[in-house]
């Protein structure tokens, strides 16, 4: 019992602090990333390379001067934020980091919980997050506050469907667990899941982007019409959870992605290696070595990420709800109808 | 029925399938981003890397010192007489007994003063000084909050003995060819047996 509170305790911890040292330099690599874009040469004052600048941002955050408006609902304006970084964080709870590790003769998932409902569990904290953002923008008591937050609820409705639907397609295709480890090691032999799931990935990243508010889809705190969205009211670190719980909502679609479509920590010709270094099952080799694959396939999804960002404007209100309700729901729609089909013959689903 | 010929068609084009799917024409931006990631970048990492400059770059002025370490200048105003910017102020002192070492003449600058926020740094003091005290360097002006602290004196002005700056690039061959024109020998002391031996 004491071993098991000490493990959770250990990898409760680890979790926490990798999302928030990803996420810290996420912030770091976004601008350093825009500015190779953009033939510029990024931060690269604080630090080699400009490697404490999230310190720096941090401390900035920290000294300046926190306002609260008078109109504003006080506890209703503390809590917005809050809740934002909580299921922020909530969301990295399921996610499988490694192959098991062996530790005095006992297998020890790297995963903070192994839950049957995974997926769920993920959709669920996911659109409870969007709370934080409608706390924050009706709290303020601003009009443009009130539109971002608006815009970030209904563009979360919108595009929830698609994304779901997408994940019930890519249930069906890798055996029909809703655990997130049964689906990650579903690809340890054969292929990743992307291979039966092309458009549902595609899909599923267009959601993606559009869940964590990144461009094209960062309607909720675009600047140039709702001066800063739903965070205009917001200063100091309450300000700084808004834009760093971007950052973790950021990592974990990007690992959730990695995960369900690339095959997390599982890579072509694992076995055959590890075989190759005599590396025993449950060896630290192994979780380690599988631990920096899927960490390589998250950062090259972070990537992604604000390559998009960097090269795309900003969607038209209208166009997004076009593209989310005319392309992407019959598109879903379609992808499942068609995963369905293709199961039934792959043998994997009988009626 | 036809009034004038200047009837425009507007074009309503309908999207094609490939446009209206967007992913092409994104796959072709993102292309376009990515090239640049291949490019050096055009920044110069400034206090580190400076940008090369002409040897004849005209930046900060220098007030020399001479091999001695007194001060060259003697207060004639020729530089000030040149200024087009009306840059320069000055007051002149008479060499005290003792101070020789300090002023190379009888008649030295008391006060030099040259307001850097009017200086358009055209080189015409440097070109009118007869005594080659003044001088523009490579350096640049401070970052000041004060528009006072613009105006440099002599504290400012006046090169170290102990950190003499070059100006060797200043002197072109043509300056140095021109300062082989006998009787413009302006670089050496007065001499009073030397007065009338001059050709021009």
């Amino acid at each position: 019992m004491i071993h098991l509170l000490i493990y959770k305790a250990v990898i409760c911890v680890a979790v926490f602090l990798l999302a928030l040292g990803v996420a810290a330099y996420a912030t770091l690599w976004e601008r350093k990333f825009a500015a190779f874009l953009q033939d510029r040469k990024g931060p690269n004052r604080a630090g080699k390379w400009g490697l404490l600048q999230p310190l720096a941002d941090g401390g900035k955050m920290f000294m300046k001067e926190e306002i609260i408006p008078n109109v504003s609902n006080r506890s209703l304006f503390i809590l917005g934020p809050s809740l934002f970084m909580v299921t922020a964080v909530m969301t990295s709870a399921v996610i499988p980091w490694g192959k098991p590790l062996m530790f005095h003769g006992k297998l020890y998932d790297l995963q903070i919980t192994d839950i049957n409902i995974g997926v769920i569990y993920l959709l669920g904290v996911v659109s409870i997050g969007v709370y934080g953002i409608m706390i924050g923008g009706w709290a303020s008591n601003n009009k443009f506050a009130l539109l971002g937050a608006v815009r970030a609820s209904s563009q979360m409705i919108s595009y929830e469907i698609a994304m779901g639907i997408a994940l019930i397609a890519l249930i069906i295709s890798s055996g029909g667990s809703l655990s997130l480890k049964d689906i990650i090691e579903g690809q340890d032999k054969g292929v990743c899941n992307f291979v039966w799931q092309p458009l549902g990935f595609l899909i599923f990243f267009i959601c993606a982007l559009a869940e964590t508010n990144r461009a094209p889809f960062d309607l909720p705190e675009c600047e140039t019409e709702l001066v800063g969205g739903y965070h205009t009211e917001y200063s100091s670190m309450k300000l700084g959870l808004f834009l760093f719980a971007e950052y973790i909502n950021m990592f974990i679609s990007s690992a959730i992605m990695a995960g369900f479509y690339f095959g997390g920590y599982n890579f072509p010709f694992a076995h055959e290696l590890y075989e190759a270094f005599g590396w025993a099952e449950g060896s630290f080799a192994i979780s380690l070595f599988g631990f920096g694959v899927y960490f390589i396939k998250i950062f090259l999804f972070i990537c992604l990420f604000m390559w998009i960002r960097w090269t795309l404007p900003r969607f038209r209100y209208d166009q997004l709800m076009n593209l989310g309700w005319k392309t992407l729901l019959p598109l879903s729609l379609f992808n499942l109808a068609l995963t369905v089909v293709v199961e039934y013959f792959r043998g994997t689903i009988h009626f | 029925m036809q009034l004038t010929n200047r009837k425009v068609v507007v074009s309503n084009k309908v999207q094609s399938f490939a446009e209206r799917l967007y992913l092409p024409a994104i796959a072709k931006g993102m292309i376009i981003t990515a090239s640049h990631l291949f490019k050096k970048s055009p920044t110069i990492n400034y206090p580190e890397e400076k940008r090369p400059i002409a040897p004849v770059y005209r930046g900060l002025h220098v007030l020399k010192l001479d091999e001695n370490g007194a001060e060259r200048c003697t207060s004639c105003g020729m530089c000030a007489v040149a200024c087009p910017a009306e840059a320069i102020t000055m007051t002149s002192g008479e060499r005290k007994k003792g101070e020789e070492n300090l002023y190379r003449e009888e008649k030295y600058a008391a006060t030099y003063e040259i307001n850097m926020l009017r200086c358009i740094f055209c080189g015409l003091c440097e070109e009118a000084c007869p005594k080659e005290a003044i001088f523009l360097t490579d350096r640049l002006v401070d970052v000041e909050f004060e528009r006072n602290d613009f105006i440099y004196g002599k504290d400012k002005l006046v090169e170290k003995v102990n950190e003499r700056i070059d100006v060797t690039p200043r002197q072109t061959p043509e300056v140095l060819e021109f300062k082989k024109i006998p009787g413009l020998k302006h670089n050496e002391l007065f001499d009073p047996k030397k007065l009338n031996k001059g050709h021009h």
